[in-house]
């Protein structure tokens, strides 16, 4: 209820010193339109300059391997062999695994939060959110190698017993790997989805609601009917971002992962992600071919993000096309 | 307010000439050495305050590029650059030895305190060939340990580390099936086993996993009072990481000590000596600019008198004598 009504609060304060605009106003709008154009553009430059330099400094391996690099297996950086699938598979398999666990958790949280819960509860549980947000990575790093490692080793034998029929849960149960990444990474990005759906969910129209309440609907058929379908372009927004945030952690993850660039269909196994492989070795690439490798994970993590930032615009895009 | 301004005025006047009469070196590299180096350095400077000297400690292979791109005055490294970096570096490298660190095997086997390896033994487990805790070949170095039917979990550094190449250089020269199929880097290809961040990472896989092995420096071992492993030496005898067993690597390996110090000393000569030893290095040009070659011999010559002491202070293997005598020689010849 709060975001909604905090921005009625500004404006009507902010009307009284609004100043009349005259002649030097103009000036100044000038002035201020080429200052924030510049700051705009500024961002635009940044991102082209990384990708510049991303690329200038991976042309080594993009000549040495071409686009084969991008499904080579083989990472060796004694013999200079290098290839990019086990990192890019870790990514995104732990990144999916979190998205799988946080979205339904985050998104019913932000249901029971903005219909159900009764006001103080609800700020008491969002305070906690919020705060879940602002712990630092190698914070839920620690916790993870020394809570949670240990608690997915115990589960993991029983999750053998019970899905083992499934190639994904089977194999020697260390309490490292792709699971224990991807619950870690589902903990970090459970805020972004709870906290971004719940603001959304709380400017649904109460008009809709009471409608729907008023021809007899229950609250399950009003979520379900009224407040998810309205609030779907944010709650996806939320979901992409809290997926961008996923596809780059480094420190947490590779607390917990293993770091073995090896590809199993078992999620019990070890695994390595891209920013974890590269925050690992850059300070000791010794040769260029190495160093030149690392970059190119750096580029092909960039060109993963952007994808998935295009296809997260072409989704919302559509979906708020009027019907 | 002009009193406050003349206040200022002199304090920067006052301020301005000590400024501009510090001059500074700049090195970048090694993190292994990088406890020793800044203790050296800040005492260095209260002896000689006319001169500092920083140091990034942003690992050996920052420390290599760095100093070949000449950004650095001198650089650190716990491997040895190669005759391709060096020509790359322009010709003109010194190594000079500073100290010497270990690396030892840590496990955790249920109900066993105690455990010795020799290069076969640890060549086999890191190469996956030795899965099993009671494999016969452990079983027979280790005849009074009660070794459980339990797979053993490799564990290494994930991330790159002169630790791992003082390691994998040791598996090189027991393993000739190690060096084929593996190698000797800062980071390897892997055959088996998972890896951890830093050495805290390892001692935490291993200390959390039953049937684990791994891997970390002997000063790590000693500051955190982890229990390791012996390890079989050249001559034949079962030896425990120690600082004395490693400067009695050095020892063994100075007769053959070629005269650019590149030298590894794994698996070095001598009844005392530490299998598992290297020394790290500082990368030095022999002819300087700008005067900056002789303050860097200066230095030199005071770490090889003053510095060396401290060293097993903060957990260093001390170079040994002999070592030691020619790299003074050396550092003579710095000009420029």
């Amino acid at each position: 209820m709060t975001p909604a009504a905090a921005p009625e609060r500004t404006s009507s304060g902010a009307r009284g010193l609004v100043p009349v605009p005259g002649p030097r106003e103009r000036a100044g709008d000038r002035l201020f339109r080429l200052i924030v154009t510049g700051f705009a553009l500024l961002t635009l430059a940044t991102v082209a300059a990384l990708a510049w330099q991303l690329t200038r400094g991976s042309l080594g391996t993009w000549r040495a391997f071409g686009a084969s690099f991008l499904w080579g297996r083989t990472w060796d950086p004694v013999n200079d062999v290098f290839g990019a699938l086990p990192f890019l598979y870790g990514t995104l398999v732990t990144s999916l695994i979190a998205l799988l666990i946080a979205v339904p958790l985050g998104v019913g949280t932000a249901v029971f939060l903005t219909e159900l819960a009764p006001r103080r509860l609800a700020s008491a549980v969002g305070f906690a959110v919020e705060l879940l947000a602002a712990v630092p990575s190698v914070i839920l790093g620690l916790m993870g190698m020394y809570l949670l490692v240990p608690a997915v080793r115990f589960v993991e034998p029983s999750l053998e017993r019970w899905l083992g029929f499934l190639p994904f849960f089977r194999g020697a149960a260390y309490g490292l790997g792709l699971l224990t990444a991807g619950l870690i990474l589902s903990l970090m990005i459970l805020p972004y989805v709870t906290a971004i759906t719940r603001d959304v969910l709380a400017t649904v129209p109460r008009s809709l609601k009471e409608a729907l309440y008023a021809l007899g609907a229950t609250r399950w058929e009003v979520v379900r009917g009224v407040s998810l379908p309205y609030a779907r372009p944010g709650i996806l927004g939320a979901v992409f971002l809290a997926l961008g945030r996923a596809l780059g952690e480094t420190m947490a993850v590779t607390m917990v992962i293993g770091n073995t660039p090896r590809i199993s269909a078992s999620l019990f196994s070890p695994g390595y992600s891209m920013a974890a492989v590269i925050a690992n070795e850059l300070a000791e690439a010794v040769s260029d071919a190495h160093l030149s490798a690392l970059i190119a994970i750096g580029l092909t993590l960039l060109g993963v993000t952007i994808v998935v930032n295009g296809l997260a615009r072409l989704l919302i895009y559509r979906l708020e096309r009027p019907r | 307010m002009k009193r406050i301004l003349t206040i200022l005025a002199a304090a920067v006047l006052s301020a301005a000439p000590a400024a501009a009469q510090v001059r500074v070196l700049n090195g970048a590299g090694s993190t292994f050495g990088f406890p020793i180096y800044s203790k050296w350095f800040s005492e260095y400077h209260k002896a000689k305050p006319g001169l500092q000297i920083n140091y990034a400690s942003i690992g050996s292979g920052g420390g290599i590029r760095q100093f070949t791109e000449k950004t650095v005055d001198f650089g650190a490294t716990d491997g040895p650059m190669t005759d391709e970096q060096i020509q790359k570096a322009g010709g003109d490298v010194l190594h000079l030895p500073t100290v010497l660190g270990g690396v030892v095997p840590i496990f955790n086997v249920p109900g066993v305190k105690d455990l010795r390896f020799d290069g076969a033994a640890l060549a086999g487990i890191y190469l996956g060939k030795i899965a099993k805790w009671n494999d016969p070949l452990l079983v027979k170095l280790n005849p009074k340990a009660k070794l459980p039917d339990m797979p053993i979990m490799v564990v290494h550094r994930a991330d790159g580390s002169g630790t791992t190449y003082c390691f994998v250089d040791y598996l090189s020269k027991v393993s000739p099936e190690w060096k084929k199929s593996v190698g000797l880097g800062t980071s390897v290809n892997w055959p088996v086993g998972m890896g951890g961040k830093g050495s805290e990472g390892v001692t935490g896989l291993v200390k959390q996993n039953p049937g684990a092995i791994g891997y970390v420096e002997l000063i790590y071992a000693l500051q955190n009072g982890l229990s390791y492993a012996s390890v079989r030496n050249r001559a034949g005898l079962f030896v425990k990481g120690t600082l004395a067993g490693v400067t009695a690597a050095a020892a063994g390996a100075a007769r053959t000590m070629p005269k650019d110090f590149r030298v590894s000393i794994t698996n070095a000569p001598g009844r005392g000596s530490y299998p598992i030893s290297t020394f790290t290095w500082l990368l030095v040009r022999r002819h300087g600019q700008d005067g900056k070659g002789v303050e860097i011999r200066d230095f030199l010559r005071w770490m090889l008198k003053h510095g060396e002491g401290e060293a097993a202070a903060l957990g260093y293997a001390p170079l040994p004598g002999a070592v030691k005598a020619r790299v003074a020689k050396v550092v003579e010849t710095i000009q420029g």
